[in-house]
């Protein structure tokens, strides 16, 4: 059962890591659609802590994502099958480019066709957007739709770095946390 | 030994880089042009193309083009190992962190806090890919539209609403009818 979970984990993270264009976002929106939506193995909730986590630590989000997403549904042994999912792709293909790059970035249907994914790409980041959104405004709590509008403007318009972001973020939960125990205390 | 030095300069930007893709490529920068001259900069222009055309994460990819450049296969393994081993090292303590303390009111208010900002940062890492990929140099004007992407970008979204199909094989059919119809006209 065990194994054939292994399997199942190094495979998926092998196919969405091979289709993955354009970086972090991208490849954890697919990780929730699959890891959560369909599969069931992790919750939504915790699907955007772990993003959150995987966002504020160095390194690759993709990579970091793997990582936290093979040790939630199988420990160490789904650490290993995640990561070696998620890098064996980049690593195959990057070592075939490398060999002949230059013909590779002038061939216009190469370019064409990766053109029309980034498309593809947006739609599918606005198709999780809009589900994510949803179940935050369906919670009826201000601070956590001030918090979205903040964050997003902070982010898109004023292109403060993410990592801020989070831990502006973070800090105000804990100034809330504090604030609430002194009025328990009262 | 290249292995070793490739290992260390990746094991680097692996480290240092906080915020994933674009926040790793002056380390990269640094280590490879600068550092250790293994590439001219435009050698690395190349790369970075190369790395946002292809799927993966940018440090990844550079690791295994470089390394590859430098040392051959064992030198893409070595740069992509160095790559990701502080990952394994810093997540794994922070999942255990988090495991442990995920019911304290404390971590549950930050969680609580975080969600909704993590919403906003995916929809604001959307809207620059569809800024990239439906605007001509990325500005927000008219003429500059790439309607046929926007009409494909259109009608994946709705195919993606209606019906929960299959992520990647929408992707690859944009990619398919954008190739399609540019050939066509």
């Amino acid at each position: 059962m065990s194994g054939k979970k292994l399997l199942q984990l190094f495979f998926n993270m092998l196919y969405i890591s091979a289709f993955t264009f354009g970086g972090g976002f991208v490849i954890i929106t697919l990780m929730k659609q699959k890891f959560a939506d369909e599969l069931g193995w992790i919750d939504e909730q915790e699907m955007l802590d772990l993003t959150a986590l995987s966002q504020a630590s160095p390194g690759a989000i993709a990579v970091n994502a793997a990582i936290l997403v093979g040790w939630r549904t199988a420990g160490a042994a789904g650490i290993t099958a995640a990561v070696a999912g998620t890098i064996l792709p980049p690593l195959g293909l990057l070592s075939v480019i490398s060999f002949f790059y230059a013909s590779f970035i002038s061939n216009p249907y190469v370019v064409l066709a990766l053109k029309g994914m980034q498309a593809g790409v947006a739609a599918v980041i606005f198709d999780v957007v809009w589900s994510l959104g949803q179940n935050v405004w369906e919670e009826k709590s201000i601070a956590s739709i001030l918090l979205m509008a903040i964050a997003f403007i902070a982010a898109f318009f004023c292109h403060i770095n993410v990592i801020y972001i989070i831990l502006a973020t973070a800090s105000f939960g804990i100034i809330r946390e504090i604030f609430r125990r002194k009025k328990g205390e009262a | 030994m290249i292995y070793i030095q490739l290992f260390i300069s990746f094991f680097q930007v692996g480290l240092f880089s906080i915020g994933g893709g674009y926040a790793a490529l002056p380390l990269i920068q640094n280590q490879i042009v600068e550092l250790h001259s293994w590439m001219t900069m435009g050698e690395f222009t190349d790369l970075i193309t190369i790395a946002e055309m292809t799927p993966g994460p940018i440090a990844v990819n550079s690791a295994t083009f470089v390394g590859i450049r430098i040392a051959g296969i064992g030198g893409a393994l070595a740069a992509t190992f160095g790559c990701i081993f502080p990952s394994l090292m810093i997540v794994t303590f922070l999942a255990f962190l988090y495991c442990h303390y995920k019911g304290s009111s404390l971590i549950q208010s930050v969680l609580f806090c975080l969600r909704p900002a993590v919403v906003a940062l995916i929809f604001s890492a959307g809207l620059s890919i569809a800024q990239t990929a439906l605007f001509a140099e990325r500005e927000l004007r008219l003429q500059n539209t790439d309607w046929t992407g926007a009409v494909i970008f259109l009608a994946a979204f709705v195919i993606l609403r209606k019906r929960k199909c299959n992520p990647i094989l929408i992707m690859a059919l944009c990619g398919v009818s954008y190739l399609g119809i540019n050939m066509l006209y």
